[in-house]
């Protein structure tokens, strides 16, 4: 039995796996599953997080090339430190606005005025960390190598980008990166990876975006809650 | 020259290092920073972490932040039992998986709990909403539940039947909510259980020592209005 990927490109942490199992050749069985639709992945693929976890299996069972995940001690480390700050001050933020914009007015509700200031200030500010602390001067943003960290963010940072966001304004480190791991990946997949969440505002326009039934309203407002 | 750990035992990620460290006869020289004293903001330390957070490591001239990325760097560099972060690839993504999953949710929980339920009121004078704090409680009944059912399931630890990095991250983290005088284990069975196997499986002596300054944290004296004032910037933002 082959390995199976329950993804749906509109999260960030399954377009990473997705990027990560593609460019690596790692074959699999994409399952698609529409979120929208309510659609509901496997118990231990529920959760964002858990993209990590299946980033370093991935990376340690088809050995994929070193630099991805390097065994060397120090270039580890320098690869969980990042995702620790990660999971704090990236992970949930970068995807508030896809809720803001686009989920919460589907099920007929709003994020509250306050928590889309508050949470555009946490975005802000976890730019700027990334700019200056983590990438300064380096190519990438552990070292002079893409690993599974560069991906993570680059999704992340795709979420806003794609609800219209300029977040590189002022930050030119952060956008010569972007493109660096864009460029890494190559265009083909990036356009592939990319294609359902730039076209999403597209979609609310026309009005062809899928309608999430009321059975998947109390989990997303209760997801909808959890937003500081 | 020796690593050294920056650390404050009131924080649960140092009390993981800490017992980490000392079970497995790691040499270190443990670099004391007051958390509630404000030093973490002294010149000296945002030099090693501007970022300000505990713990820290120095290991000549290589500087790590972070308690899982000091764990899994002190696991690989000191060789320590397999059984801490094991080779074997599925048993290894348990371990990653459930380190993934705790950093915004139980951490969170037991971090709020602390506070809204003893640090806010007690320590810092500053009220704490009665619906924030039945939120807060809320949330750690989640979690917990999610840890028992989720994780540990029927399994002796949480990554499977022996004890690894996982459980130790775990289980300090739920010494906060329980010095905070929470029902963490009472009317669970099975993570109360859990939790003994983990004390045995460190050392109760160690698991004590660790734990010896949180569990007196509700006999906490309020702080003066200076402490209080510099704290409270750093506080709102890490229970955001």
């Amino acid at each position: 039995m082959g390995l199976e990927l329950y993804l749906d490109l509109l999260s960030q942490p399954c377009r990473t796996v997705y990027i990560f199992a593609k460019k690596n050749r790692i074959p699999f069985e994409l399952c698609t599953v529409d979120l929208l639709k309510g659609g509901v992945t496997q118990p231990s693929q529920q959760c964002p997080c858990f993209s990590t976890a299946i980033l370093i299996y991935l990376s340690q069972k088809y050995q994929t090339e070193d630099h991805w995940y390097p065994a060397e001690l120090q270039a580890r480390a320098r690869v969980h430190e990042y995702l620790g700050w990660h999971a704090d001050f990236i992970q949930g933020t970068f995807g508030v606005m896809l809720w803001t914009k686009v989920l919460a007015p589907l099920i007929g509700t709003q994020v509250p005025e306050e928590k889309v200031r508050r949470n555009r200030t946490a975005l802000e500010e976890a730019l700027d960390k990334l700019n200056a602390r983590f990438l300064g001067n380096k190519p990438f943003l552990t070292g002079q190598q893409v690993t599974l960290a560069d991906i993570m963010v680059l999704e992340e940072m795709m979420q806003p980008i794609a609800l219209g966001l300029d977040l590189y304004e002022g930050r030119q480190q952060l956008a010569s990166w972007h493109r660096r791991v864009e460029t890494f990946l190559g265009a083909e997949l990036c356009e592939e990876a990319h294609g359902p969440i730039m076209t999403i505002l597209e979609q609310m326009a026309c009005k062809t975006i899928p309608i999430p039934p009321p059975e998947a309203h109390p989990p997303m407002l209760k997801r909808l809650a959890r937003i500081p | 020259m020796v690593l050294e750990l920056y650390m404050d035992l009131l924080s649960a990620p140092c009390r993981a290092v800490y017992i980490f460290a000392r079970k497995n006869g790691i040499p270190f020289e443990f670099q004391f920073v007051d958390l509630l004293k404000g030093h973490h903001h002294s010149k000296e330390y945002i030099e090693i972490n501007p970022l300000r957070k505990l713990p820290s490591l120095r290991d000549g001239k290589f500087v790590l932040s972070e308690s899982v990325a000091i764990l899994l760097y002190l696991a690989r560099k000191y060789k320590v039992p397999d059984h801490w972060y094991p080779q074997d690839l599925q048993a290894c993504a348990r371990v990653d998986e459930y380190l993934a999953w705790q950093h915004t949710t139980l951490r969170k929980s037991c971090l709020r709990a602390l506070w809204h339920k003893v640090m806010l009121p007690s320590f810092l004078s500053e009220p704490v909403a009665p619906e924030t704090l039945t939120a807060t409680l809320a949330e750690l009944e989640r979690n917990l539940k999610l840890l028992q059912d989720k994780f540990l399931q029927d399994k002796a630890f949480l990554a499977g039947p022996h004890i690894s990095v996982a459980d130790l991250v775990a289980v300090t983290e739920l010494m906060h909510p329980v010095s905070a005088g929470c029902q963490v284990f009472e009317g669970r069975p099975k993570l109360a259980a859990w939790r003994q196997r983990v004390e045995a499986a460190v050392g109760q002596d160690l698991f004590q020592e660790a734990h010896e300054f949180i569990l007196q944290i509700k006999d906490i004296s309020p702080a003066d209005s200076s402490t209080k004032r510099a704290l409270m910037p750093g506080v709102r933002a890490m229970l955001q």
